[in-house]
């Protein structure tokens, strides 16, 4: 089963073109990389993934899709159990899985750059959606971070869901790759 | 969508939820400064000065309303759980109207003593207050979706809404009851349209 299709897609943002004809078909169990230098697109694909920018050509197909960012999106005045189960199902399981079992009565804006990206990617993990599109998610995460993310992109693969990451940095785990030039 | 609504519930309510009120009031007392203490003209003149002291009042919100959200990626998760940029202006334009109309209803009442109204002055003023307050809420919340992301949103965003705000004004100060319901209406119903139309257009 294809979770997320691009067929001939063009994206142009401030009247630069980024690229053109991408093709890119992600089935379950597969984990895609896009790699490629900085200001190359990287963000720019996930956020097309997501749903967020508009193709300037081509044609998209996803299915339910769960990001994680750069942008928090998480009540900073709640304690974070509570911050992150206003997304939906109960965050608990992914808490514990990326280790902020200790964090959750503890309010969002105390928490330090590394904890809240493993508060975002504790939203995608909770979210239940079949494709994580992730960007950058290895950014400010210390190497116990880095392992349990990859223990639950494991997870998820096993149990038939995809994952399509930008970052610039080798990802842990077995990835396709996709180079964008610059 | 009902989460959503609760949650603006509460940031709407908590911290400086009384400061538009406080204002309100603030403006309201200016007037007799302005005017002098005569208090046949205060009272001729209470209406029309609380609903200028209700509009002004309505516009410190607007900064709050959509800019945090945009900023921190909230309307971004939002589109990706299925939600339209449409409903998402329709529950903040209910939540916003939950947290800012009761309290202006109750501010209303010591801001008409303050401007020597007489009881059915004050209650005709609250009823058309009641009618208009839906469509400023509504008002509100488009001009901060039009306005996000825009230097000097909040001095843009009075610039606005005060004029699209006038046919309110007009229909309320002179208790023209139907006609102000219909353009309050007609602002509900419309805003969340306007306000969806321009959070898409944020994402560039």
């Amino acid at each position: 089963m294809t979770l997320l299709r691009f067929e001939q897609v063009a994206l142009r943002r401030g009247g630069r073109l980024l690229f053109e004809g991408l093709d890119l078909a992600l089935a379950a169990g597969e984990a895609l990389q896009v790699a490629g230098p900085n200001g190359s697109g990287k963000s720019s694909l996930i956020r097309l993934a997501a749903g967020l920018l508009k193709a300037e050509r081509g044609q998209i197909e996803r299915s339910l899709a769960a990001l994680a960012d750069d942008s928090l999106a998480l009540d900073r005045e709640l304690p974070l159990q509570r911050a992150l189960s206003f997304w939906g199902s109960s965050p608990d399981g992914a808490i514990e899985a990326l280790g902020l079992a200790e964090l959750a009565p503890v309010p969002v804006r105390l928490l330090s750059s590394g904890q809240l990206k493993r508060a975002t990617l504790a939203r995608v993990a909770a979210s239940g959606a079949p494709l994580w599109l992730l960007d950058e998610p290895l950014n400010a995460l210390d190497s116990d971070g880095a392992e349990r993310l990859a223990g639950l992109i494991e997870r998820h693969l096993a149990t038939g869901g995809a994952v399509l990451s930008a970052s610039h940095q080798p990802l842990p785990g077995e990835w396709r790759r996709l180079e964008l030039s610059s | 969508m009902r989460a959503l609504v609760v949650r603006e519930v509460r940031r709407g309510s908590s911290g400086l939820a009384w400061l538009p009120m406080a204002f309100f009031l603030l403006v309201v007392a200016l007037m007799p400064f302005a005017v002098g203490p005569d208090a046949r003209l205060l009272s001729r003149v209470g209406p029309g000065a609380l609903w200028i002291a209700a509009l002004t009042a309505a516009l410190l919100p607007v900064e709050r309303l959509i800019e945090p959200d945009r900023v921190d990626g909230v309307l971004d998760q939002l589109a990706l759980h299925g939600l339209a940029e449409e409903s998402i202006a329709a529950a903040k334009i209910f939540a916003h109207w939950l947290t800012f109309a009761p309290l202006l209803l109750i501010a209303a009442v010591p801001g008409a003593a303050l401007l020597a109204m007489d009881g059915p002055a004050l209650a005709k003023t609250e009823l058309a207050l009641a009618i208009g307050t839906p469509g400023l809420a509504a008002l509100a919340v488009a001009i901060a979706a039009v306005t996000t992301g825009l230097p000097r949103a909040g001095s843009l965003a009075g610039l606005l809404l005060l004029p699209l705000a006038i046919p309110l004004l007009i229909f309320g100060a002179a208790n023209a009851l139907l006609l102000e319901a219909a353009v309050s209406l007609l602002l509900t119903a419309g805003a969340p349209f306007m306000a969806g139309a321009a959070i898409r257009a944020t994402r560039t």
